[in-house]
């Protein structure tokens, strides 16, 4: 087990590389650049400023200088928000971007499966058809239209919720962020758990379950959930990482303070130093979480712990 | 002798989209305490739905009606919660299929002490030792080692020794084995009939054996019933109805089987297909196969009537069978 994770770390290298690279290039084809604004810079400032951030140099030198700096972990400066590194900003945004996006997968995941096996017990009767048709809302409408239809709902003509900003403690204000996050996620864990309980509630292994007479209970608990999650294990990973992206979005609409205003504004200013950081982070996490899924994935599936 | 189950004017259907499929029509049968029944037909003739619907394991557009009495409880139609007070303790069932019939992410020693657990309410740790000591008596090397294994850690013949340990950990009066050897190989076979044969007969307990197979027939049964198109055709003791068939499908039965002491060069087959259940043929269900047949047959269904020395069938034809002539 410990070398096949160190195989899968190995193997994650190439493709960090690989992502900074094709970052790299595609942020600097696209026009403009973190110091053109609406009014231009004297050209003997633009000129120091650049040559600050070695933009005068040819871009193969600024890309190799990049990923020297990234393998000593130094991510480099802000370019836009002049006082801060990139690596400063990602420690002051991560960790309430990472609490946002695990307290939505962990919410979404849990409605997802009793919502997923619910509707499987249930197959052709009227809780699945309400299900499967609940399911389908916040999977047509996409995260940011849903996120200001609940806050005008919700925050302005009910007035239940605050409509944004967060203050340490002020843990109300999340309810809505979280739920917006979590519902596509659990939507389509419902919709993994659903079917692959309907094909494990077939199977002959569940016929034998319910001739030992059981019970329902335990054959859903014991004999059923283990086999019907190995497919939506191998969802969660990708799916947390969806989270943590969509995550940035609905930050920005809810006035939240994680890495989601850094990583917008810096797209829209090119702060290159900073997209690029953010992505890299995206990427190890993404990786990581794969990782884990493999080995949840093993323990669920004991013909895989042993090949 | 004390009869540990009775199936009255049992009856299974199947609702299609626009249509019903009777599988199974007028099954009446008893079944002893230490008696072997083997339950023998087609694929097709409805014998596996028959059993299927007394355990309550019919797929969910199937319907049952009629009785199976296991002493005065009725089985058939009974709320499931009830039901398992009954299933895998008094009335147990062994499958076809040993490759899929064991969950694949659980422990043998789970998916056998969980039986024990359940219906004897023994604390974990002596129902594990409880199904070792099942696992040795199936006859599996090593069966502390293996029930700490998962299912496809074993070959096919030992995982069908671990779903007989299963099925007779509580000591059932009942034992519905669906043809427990299909699926495995000819020499294991053997094996498992003479295992099946001595556990049933150390635990009285009493044993339905569905099979198309009549060489499995010969050696374990006492009684025997065949079935063609959702009916009982013939039922009566094992040798009678080897030595002397009265229906002309058991006739044909017997001669699609291979037999070691007649060299006959070649099998003689049944001609023709098993009718489908949604379009039997009128009269006899048998009528277009049989070579006795004639015209009341085609006409009117004959009902399983008497036939002396504790012997039914369902046939018009009373005149000799030779060899040969079927088909």
């Amino acid at each position: 087990m410990i070398s096949y994770a160190f195989r899968r770390v190995l193997s994650a290298i190439p493709i960090v590389f690989l992502t900074i690279t094709v970052c790299f290039f595609i942020l600097r084809l696209a026009p403009g650049g973190p110091f053109d604004g609406e009014r231009a810079l004297p050209v003997n400032v633009l000129k120091n400023l650049r040559a600050h951030y070695n933009l005068d140099q040819p871009i193969l030198t600024q890309f190799f200088l990049y990923v020297g700096g990234v393998l000593r972990g130094d991510f480099g400066p802000s370019m836009v928000m002049e006082d801060f590194t990139v690596s400063r900003l990602l420690s002051i945004g991560l960790p309430f971007t990472l609490m946002l996006g695990f307290t939505a997968f962990i919410v979404g995941t849990i409605a997802g499966l009793v919502a997923g096996a619910l509707a499987a017990v249930n197959q052709n009767r009227w809780p699945d058809y309400l299900l499967v048709f609940v399911v389908l809302i916040p999977l047509i409408i996409p995260n940011f239209l849903m996120a200001n239809l609940a806050q005008l709902i919700f925050g302005v003509y009910l007035g239940w919720l605050p409509v944004g900003g967060y203050r340490a403690g002020s843990y109300i204000n999340l309810v809505m962020p979280i739920l917006i996050l979590a519902m596509p996620h659990g939507a389509r864990v419902a919709r993994l758990v659903r079917g692959s309980m309907i094909e494990v509630l077939g199977t002959n292994y569940i016929r034998t379950a319910r001739s030992k007479g059981l019970g329902a209970a335990l054959i859903l608990t014991r004999h059923a959930i283990k086999p019907a999650l190995l497919p939506v294990v191998s969802y969660l990973g990708p799916g947390l990482s969806y989270l943590l992206t969509g995550s940035l979005v609905v930050e920005q609409i809810f006035a939240l303070p994680g890495i989601g205003k850094y990583f917008i504004t810096a797209a829209l200013n090119r702060d290159y130093g900073l997209v690029l950081g953010t992505t890299i982070l995206y990427v190890f996490i993404i990786l990581a979480l794969n990782l884990i899924v493999d080995v949840l994935y093993a323990w669920l599936d004991p013909k895989v712990r042993l090949n | 002798m004390k009869q540990v189950l009775s199936v009255q004017n049992m009856s299974v259907t199947f609702a299609l989209h626009n249509s019903e499929v009777h599988a199974v029509r007028e099954m009446n049968f008893d079944l002893a305490e230490g008696e072997t029944l083997a339950v023998v037909g087609e694929s097709g003739s409805g014998k596996s739905q028959a059993f299927l619907a007394i355990m309550g394991l019919l797929a969910r557009n199937g319907r049952t009606g009629g009785r199976a009495m296991m002493g005065d409880v009725n089985l058939i139609g009974m709320a499931t919660d009830q039901l398992d007070r009954y299933r895998g303790k008094d009335i147990a069932m062994i499958f076809q299929d040993p490759m899929t019939s064991l969950n694949p992410s659980l422990k043998i020693k789970t998916q056998l002490s969980e039986v024990l657990v359940k219906h004897r309410g023994f604390d974990k740790a002596k129902a594990t030792n409880t199904a070792i000591e099942m696992l040795e008596r199936v006859g599996i090397p090593e069966p502390a080692k293996r029930a700490n294994a998962y299912p496809h850690q074993l070959s096919g013949g030992m995982r069908q020794r671990v779903m007989i340990a299963m099925a007779l950990l509580c000591q059932p009066k009942i034992l519905i084995a669906d043809e427990p050897t299909t699926a495995l190989d000819v020499t294991v076979q053997a094996q498992m009939l003479d295992l099946f044969k001595t556990l049933t007969d150390d635990f009285g307990t009493s044993l339905v054996l569905i099979t198309h197979d009549l060489g499995v027939v010969a050696g374990v049964a006492d009684r025997m019933m065949v079935m063609y198109g959702g009916r009982a055709v013939e039922k009566g003791g094992v040798d009678d109805l080897f030595y002397d068939p009265r229906h002309p499908y058991t006739l044909g039965l017997l001669h699609s089987t291979p037999h070691i002491a007649k060299r006959a060069a070649r099998l003689d087959p049944i001609q023709g297909l098993p009718p489908s259940l949604e379009h039997l043929p009128k009269g006899c269900s048998f009528n277009p196969r049989c070579a006795f047949a004639f015209d009341r047959c085609l006409i009117e269904r004959p009902p399983l009537t008497d036939a002396g020395s504790g012997r039914e069938k369902a046939c018009f034809y009373e005149g000799p069978m030779a060899y040969g002539k079927v088909a």
